[in-house]
């Protein structure tokens, strides 16, 4: 116990300084090395703070517990990832995204349709859209199609209001010059439109993902096979395995993390001719 | 008023006709049970009267939900498990409860970050990327653990609820705080102002209108969180919990009535802060 005391205090000491340390330098490197610096103090005090003080397992498990139960459990991880994750939420994501996208498209030929269809859609988006899991659970069956069916209604939203922003950022003047070239509606839509919501449509994509997951997850609580990440969480969390739990989580996270990652990367990739991913771009006064 | 009809017409229109593709989706969802219910040999018009008048339908036509609401809102006494009143009070009162908490948390850590560079650099990545991660996903494990150590009923909801309010109100006081530009900051030195006052007369006032756009999406996001946090706790009270009693016994009408439920609560919420804000506006002449 007073082990623990003396190094947990030294450790946020030594952590502390070398943040600040951190900090205190411009540069790329070190402002990568901050935050990871931050994280790992902060898995370390929590290992401290669990096996020092006896912090007893059904109320918060030591990271290395946790570690330790996600290597035992991969095989059932991998189920429950590829049931939630590959079986609903992808399918769901595409289907939201791809939907919410056309839809979009298809508001922008119609002021009537878009001033009629926008502000109900703004209403819908701000709703709690998960409350409708038990619906779906009903309509399409415990299996996956329930949760793709939350996430692409989930999803569907975002991306409309997004896009049909994204589709209004073009200016006058270039609007102009299309008309000069004598461009049709279609070719200024795929030309010059389309490629300037891009960045609109994006932040959409990169937000969808979480909720998407989030949908799958809440539409499992509602009734699923005996697979997937919500299933496990809440079953496990009830028998009190809060190892698997954490571990569970911690897949869940690492999932959201990765595609926001491949996402951002893709993003990068796509927009390099934007603005605001030029180095040497006009920064804000 | 030219105007405003010529605003509101589409959305009338788009209203009118979401309404009818409803009630004839009704009809065709719920075929079967509706031709059981009518009898062989029934006339169209009786089968779909049969449809929109069902116990348990696949989906309720819209009359059978204002109705259900309206039974669950006005006629049932305010104190009795099957009022909306009630359990819309236990969820409003969680969300209200996490979302205090997560003002209060938010405005400071975001204050936090715009005055310690530290912090900026090593925890606002750990803001950001939190938002990557499914919170909703460990509700039911805070709810077992806090309940564990004998912490049960609004408190473990609330957190649940503060957690999901907590990332926009943060964000949003943060770019708020540095809003101001730098011609400002100028002129705040050259009357040779304190840390204390700028913060007070300029970075507070600046960053008021991202505040409220950070409430509006962080008041939906507690209502969510504490809907979603009721569901673990054995569907005792509350619209969550409503939701997981309707779905296990199949009673739609119920599901959607909560659903309903949970719209208006939305509403009024976003209501509210467009209230606070308009007072605000008001008390500022005219400008936020």
């Amino acid at each position: 116990m007073i082990i623990a005391t003396i190094v947990l205090a030294v450790s946020v000491a030594a952590g502390c300084a070398g943040l600040i340390a951190l900090a205190a330098r411009d540069g790329r490197a070190y402002a990568i090395a901050a935050p990871l610096l931050f994280g790992a103090l902060l898995l370390w005090c929590w290992e401290v703070v669990c096996l020092g003080f006896g912090v007893p397992r059904v109320l918060l498990p030591a990271p290395s517990g946790i570690a330790q139960a996600f290597v035992a459990n991969l095989p059932t991880l991998w189920a429950d990832f590829v049931q939630t994750v590959i079986r609903a939420v992808v399918p769901g994501y595409l289907i939201g995204c791809g939907a919410g996208y056309l839809t979009a498209i298809a508001l922008d030929r119609s002021a009537f349709l878009r001033r009629g269809f926008l502000p109900l859609a703004g209403l819908l988006g701000a709703m709690p859209i998960v409350g409708i899991a038990p619906i779906m659970v009903m309509w399409f069956g415990f299996d996956w199609p329930s949760k793709a069916a939350v996430a692409a209604v989930m999803t569907f939203f975002p991306m409309l209001i997004n896009t049909v922003a994204g589709l209004s950022t073009t200016g006058a003047l270039e609007r102009d010059l299309m008309r000069s070239y004598g461009a049709s509606y279609w070719q200024t839509l795929l030309k010059l439109r389309l490629p300037a919501a891009l960045p609109y449509v994006f932040i959409a994509l990169k937000l969808n993902f979480t909720l998407a997951l989030i949908g799958a997850i809440v539409a499992e609580f509602f009734g699923t096979p005996i697979v997937g990440m919500g299933f496990r969480i809440s079953t496990e969390a009830a028998r009190l395995d809060l190892d698997v739990v954490w571990a569970e989580i911690a897949l869940a996270a690492l999932t959201g993390s990765a595609c926001f990652a491949a996402l951002a990367l893709l993003e990068r990739a796509v927009l390099f001719w934007h603005p605001s991913f030029q180095k040497f771009a006009l920064s804000k006064p | 008023m030219n105007d405003a009809l010529r605003r509101a017409a589409p959305i009338v229109v788009v209203l009118a006709a979401t309404i009818v593709v409803w009630y004839a989706a009704a009809v065709a969802m719920n075929l079967s049970a509706a031709q059981a219910l009518a009898g062989t040999g029934a006339g169209p018009g009786a089968v779909a009267r049969a449809a929109w008048s069902l116990d348990r339908p696949l989906l309720p036509a819209p009359h059978q939900i204002a109705q259900t609401l309206f039974t669950g809102v006005f006629t049932e006494p305010v104190t009795s498990p099957r009022s909306l009143v009630y359990h819309a009070a236990v969820t409003a009162g969680t969300a209200l409860l996490g979302f205090g908490l997560a003002l209060v948390l938010g405005i400071a850590l975001a204050v936090a970050i715009v005055g310690t560079r530290t912090l900026d650099r090593s925890l606002m990545p750990w803001v950001i990327a939190s938002q990557t991660i499914p919170v909703l996903a460990i509700a039911p494990m805070v709810v077992v653990v806090l309940g564990n150590i004998g912490l049960s009923g609004i408190l473990p909801k609330a957190l649940i609820a503060g957690w999901l309010s907590f990332f926009p109100i943060t964000t949003a006081m943060v770019t708020g705080l540095r809003a101001p530009d730098r011609m400002q900051f100028d002129l705040m030195r050259t009357y040779n102002a304190g840390n204390r006052d700028v913060f007070m007369q300029l970075r507070w006032p600046a960053s008021m209108g991202f505040l409220f756009a950070g409430v509006k999406v962080a008041a939906t996001l507690a209502l969510v969180g504490a809907i979603v946090a009721e569901l673990p706790t054995g569907a005792q009270a509350g619209l969550g919990a409503r939701l997981l009693a309707g779905s296990y016994y199949g009673q739609t009408l119920q599901i959607w009535a909560a659903l309903v439920m949970a719209a208006l609560l939305t509403l009024l919420a976003v209501g509210a802060t467009d209230a606070a804000q308009r007072v605000l506006v008001a008390r500022r002449g005219g400008r936020l």
